[in-house]
């Protein structure tokens, strides 16, 4: 009884610990930063407090228009994408275009964001491919003198990030979709005379809202602070804070460090304060929501709304799609001026040039992806089991991870990655750790398991646990009811979110480069340097193999459910 | 394939005759020491990785120094070599003051004034090193490095030189091109939109400004010591005169910049721009081979001078493999290796070394070198504007932020 009760109590501090070693890098991280915004640091000869760094902020020319511009970029990018996946869903919930779209997530989600900003840059720019096709009609030799990339609003930029966090909504939405219960509640409010999109939005949005809220916030925080989106599609003068930032921090003069570090902070406080203000959207869009209910209006003529209302995704999805065959065809382009549609001459010049060179950068990549995606999947198991298992519920209750646990786990998702990956650094190379393999898949998974559990929460929480009673009642032990009943139940799922947690890997580029100490290169960080050199040739090559890994993985993921359980009808669905 | 290693080794035996040449000498009997020593060791040379062709390069030397002296050379590919600086103060904030993670830096100007000032380098090796008595000594710039005495902290390992490239096919004669800044200006008020530069503080944008500081400054000689000790605001007003004149003529009214250089580059090739600049004589060489430009662009240079400079390798202080490092920047220098990277196809970055100092042999292969019509050769480049002392481009960056950067 003792042993079992003090075993009880280490499963209840399971998910605590797990929550915690996510969250712990994030604090340590920040406190790296906090001690040189205010002055100290030894080895550049800060042994005092001060507060001259923020004072040298604060004299920066532009700082509060690069603040604004992160803070806007935020919540627009946010607006629209939340605003886009809604409608959609709205209008087409349950139909085939619902399904189509839930197919094609997978590979969308794959596009690692800087292939899918230099996609859009080859679509959009003045000489992109939109320009090339007007420039026949319109006489046009060369490019014209537009600022559509980079422009001062920061439009571009906002449409890139668009077009990539509009499939991750739209992902997690469907999966929070079956649990809103949407077939009754939109019967019930059509019976009484709603439109088909106003009952939805009214009835069932609400529900998985609520249930996608910290993917929201997630993206709130991402858009504020991205970087490498921010570098290839944002403006110049100035740019965002985050890119500022990443200036700062690359500045040859070695006394910028501390004015980057108040930069950090000041970058912390902007994405704060975009979450504040997102929150009170959701306050206002609430407040509406139950304006227009309480109305009576009842919104019946909605046809005209539901024609466009796939507009937004299919040009999110249009955009990566084509963006992606832009790259692909600049990776075998020979010389390709203005206004040629399309690349005059072909070559294997540029893949026969870089396939060898990648090889390396190839096996890393996979390895750490694989082994973060794992150890994330393993660890967020163990957490959502343990504290299912853990804490007594009521029949039918759907189990609920504590806002604190939360909290933890999702801190590397909503604290800005450049605040305080340059803190971490420091502390890494000050404990004389060697950058190796296995600390390069540590770090990931900060930002891996985040996204692991996002992905896993729902369905894991939503599985009727009766199945796991009848296996129970049958003679079966916890672990064998959890390994032969719970987990292939959930296979599609595990197999998703692992492709989410691999994908995510892949993309990290600042903390592999920074920890990695740029021994360890991956794929990214190698796509990174070259496209410095602005040959799009080879960003066609790197952000093609980027893409393919990922997407590979995203591929078996959704045939081994199939493969595995071929022949058996009730499970080929799930 | 034979011939090739053939050709190999009869290299690797010239330049073992060379070194055995030296040791007689008692500087030679050191440097065997350091052979010895680095053999084995795996030198971390943290370059810039923007250029596949660079790349190229880099692994090529990786190559020869790990069959001639056992010394495993690893490119740490950088977008910015200030990550580089990075890390080495971060490593010396976290007292690593061994076998750090870098032993060797692909640098010069700021970066290297910022490491050297703050104590990050490795003491001064580059004048013990065998094949420095073959470098052009009498170029400035490959002891002075933006007027910051080397002190032998950083060995020479390419030449640049500020060069200007066009595309006579959509901009008309290259005799028709500018040749000076303040006919550049003109040009770009005639060709509204068909002019830019990075943004600085990118290194060719804050360049492109030092030119022009340099030839509209009254008294040159002002640049040669740090800012503080003249009246910036007065001195640099013609800099800013000018500016102000072109930014209405700028690419997309000056809204908007290249992000660097390799930018400007596709912005030419897709006829946005029509006049971009470089730091090598052979970029536009290169960029054709590699289907980048039009086969039509050519180069010129303002008679006048541009802007010319050293780039270097360095040791930081806490590399745990300096002599292999040595090894390796004593290689960069030896004649095959110049030879080969002034090739257009391979880099077409300029020597450091004094042609004359070389065997006839090795000379005629310099001389021997196509540049390809797209490349000035080393006479045609003119004249020599001295970098100015570093504490000028900090100034200048932080005045073009103030006025244009918000």
């Amino acid at each position: 009884m003792m042993a079992d009760r003090s075993l009880s109590g280490a499963v209840r501090l399971l998910p605590w610990a797990v929550a915690a070693c996510l969250a712990a890098p994030v604090g340590i991280g920040i406190a790296g930063v906090v001690l040189p915004a205010f002055g100290y640091l030894p080895a550049l000869g800060g042994t005092e407090f001060t507060l001259a760094p923020f004072r040298d902020l604060a004299s920066q020319p532009g700082l509060v228009g690069s603040s604004a511009l992160s803070l806007a970029t935020g919540l627009v990018t946010t607006l629209v994408s939340v605003v886009s996946v809604a409608i959609f869903l709205a209008a087409f919930a349950g139909t085939r275009p619902m399904r189509v779209a839930r197919r094609s997530l997978g590979p969308l989600l794959a596009i690692p964001h800087a292939a899918a900003a230099f996609g859009l840059v080859f679509l959009i720019a003045p000489s992109g491919l939109i320009a090339r096709l007007l420039a026949l009609p319109l006489g046009l030799t060369s490019p014209p003198d537009l600022l559509i990339v980079g422009d001062p609003l920061g439009l571009s930029l906002m449409a890139g990030l668009i077009a990539k966090e509009v499939p991750f909504l739209l992902l997690v939405a469907l999966a929070a979709l079956p649990q809103a219960d949407p077939e009754r509640r939109t019967i019930l409010a059509r019976s009484l005379g709603y439109g088909q999109m106003a009952a939805f939005l009214l009835t069932v949005w609400p529900a998985i809202y609520h249930q996608i809220r910290l993917p929201v916030l997630a993206v709130v925080a991402f858009a504020s602070s991205v970087v490498d989106v921010a570098l290839i599609l944002g403006p110049s003068v100035p740019p965002t804070l985050a890119v500022r930032l990443l200036q700062w921090m690359g500045d040859p003069d070695l006394s910028t460090r501390f004015l980057a570090s108040a930069g950090a902070l000041l970058q912390l406080a902007v994405t704060a304060v975009t979450l504040l203000v997102w929150l009170g959207l959701e306050r206002i869009g609430c407040r509406l929501r139950e304006r227009l209910a309480a109305g009576g209006h009842r919104y019946s003529g909605d046809r005209g709304l539901r024609a466009v209302a796939s507009i937004p995704i299919v040009l999110a999805g249009l955009s990566l799609v084509l963006g992606l065959m832009m790259l692909g065809l600049w990776s075998f382009a020979g010389f390709w001026g203005f206004p040629d549609p399309l690349p005059p001459s072909f070559s294997l010049n540029s893949w026969q040039r870089a396939l060898p060179r990648a090889e390396d950068p190839l096996v890393v990549t996979a390895l750490v992806a694989g082994f973060s995606g794992v150890i994330a999947l393993v660890a967020v198991v163990v957490m959502l089991e343990a504290h299912r298992r853990a804490v007594p519920r009521l029949a039918g209750e759907r189990p609920v991870l504590p806002s604190l646990i939360a909290g933890l786990l999702y801190l590397p998702l909503i604290v800005p990655q450049i605040a305080f990956v340059f803190g971490l650094q420091i502390l890494v190379v000050a404990s004389g750790i060697q950058p190796s393999l296995g600390l390069l898949v540590a770090v990931h998974l900060i930002f891996v398991a985040p996204y692991v559990a996002l992905a896993l929460v729902g369905p894991w929480y939503a599985l009727d646990p009766r199945y796991e009673v009848v296996a129970t009642s049958l003679g079966h032990g916890i672990f064998s009811a959890l390994f032969r009943v719970r987990m292939p139940l959930l296979l599609a799922p595990i197999l998703t979110s692992f492709a989410i947690g691999f994908a995510v890997s892949v993309g990290q580029y600042l903390p592999t480069v920074l920890i990695g100490a740029g021994r360890l290169t991956t794929i990214t960080t190698e796509a990174v340097a070259l496209a410095s050199g602005g040959n799009r040739r080879i960003i066609g090559v790197y952000a093609l193999l980027q893409t393919i890994i990922p997407a590979l993985v995203f591929l078996l993921a959704s045939l081994m459910p199939g493969l595995v359980f071929r022949g058996r009808r009730g499970m080929e669905a799930a | 394939m034979t011939i090739l290693k053939q050709a190999l080794l009869g290299a690797a035996a010239l330049s073992l005759s060379a070194i055995g040449a030296f040791a007689q000498s008692e500087e030679g009997t050191a440097w065997e020491e350091t052979l010895e020593a680095a053999k084995g060791q795996t030198v971390y040379f943290n370059a810039w990785g923007g250029s596949q062709n660079i790349n190229d390069y880099i692994r090529w030397v990786g190559d020869q120094v790990e069959e001639r002296y056992d010394v495993t050379l690893e490119h740490v590919k950088l977008d910015d070599t200030a990550n580089a600086v990075a890390q080495v103060v971060a490593e010396k904030a976290a007292g690593q003051d061994e076998d750090g993670g870098i032993d060797l830096i692909w640098i010069n100007g700021e970066n290297f004034a910022s490491m050297k000032e703050q104590d990050l380098l490795a003491d001064g090796f580059a004048t013990d090193l065998p094949n420095w008595s073959l470098v052009d000594q009498e170029n400035p710039s490959v002891t002075t490095d933006f007027t910051v005495p080397t002190d032998g902290q950083e060995s020479p390992w390419g030449g640049a030189k500020f060069v200007f490239f066009t595309d006579p096919a959509r901009f008309g004669e290259l005799d028709s091109m500018p040749d000076s800044s303040a006919e550049l200006l003109e040009w770009a008020k005639a060709n509204p939109g068909r002019f830019s530069y990075p943004a600085p503080p990118d290194f060719m944008g804050s360049s492109f400004l030092k030119q022009v500081l340099a030839e509209t400054i009254e008294d040159p000689s002002l640049l040669e010591a740090p800012e503080a000790e003249v009246n910036f605001e007065e001195v640099s007003q013609p800099l800013w005169a000018y500016l102000d004149e072109l930014q209405p003529a700028l690419w997309r009214s000056g809204r908007d910049y290249p992000e660097n250089y390799p930018a400007m580059k596709q912005l030419l090739a897709d006829g946005e721009l029509g006049i971009i600049f470089a730091f090598n004589p052979a970029e536009a060489s290169n960029a054709i081979a590699n289907n980048e430009l039009p086969e039509t662009v050519r180069s010129f240079v303002f008679s006048g001078g541009t802007l010319g400079n050293t780039h270097f390798v360095t040791i930081p202080y806490n590399s745990g493999s300096k002599e292999g490092a040595k090894v390796v920047a004593n290689f960069l220098m030896s004649p095959e290796a110049q030879i080969r990277k002034e090739r257009p196809e391979i880099w077409g970055d300029p020597t450091i070394l004094d042609v004359e100092k070389l065997s006839p042999e090795q000379r005629t292969e310099f001389e021997e070198i196509d540049r390809g019509a797209a490349t000035l050769g080393p006479d045609e480049l003119g004249p020599v504007l001295p970098e100015p002392h570093p504490s000028w481009m900090t100034r200048i960056e932080d005045q073009w932020l103030q006025r244009y950067g918000s």
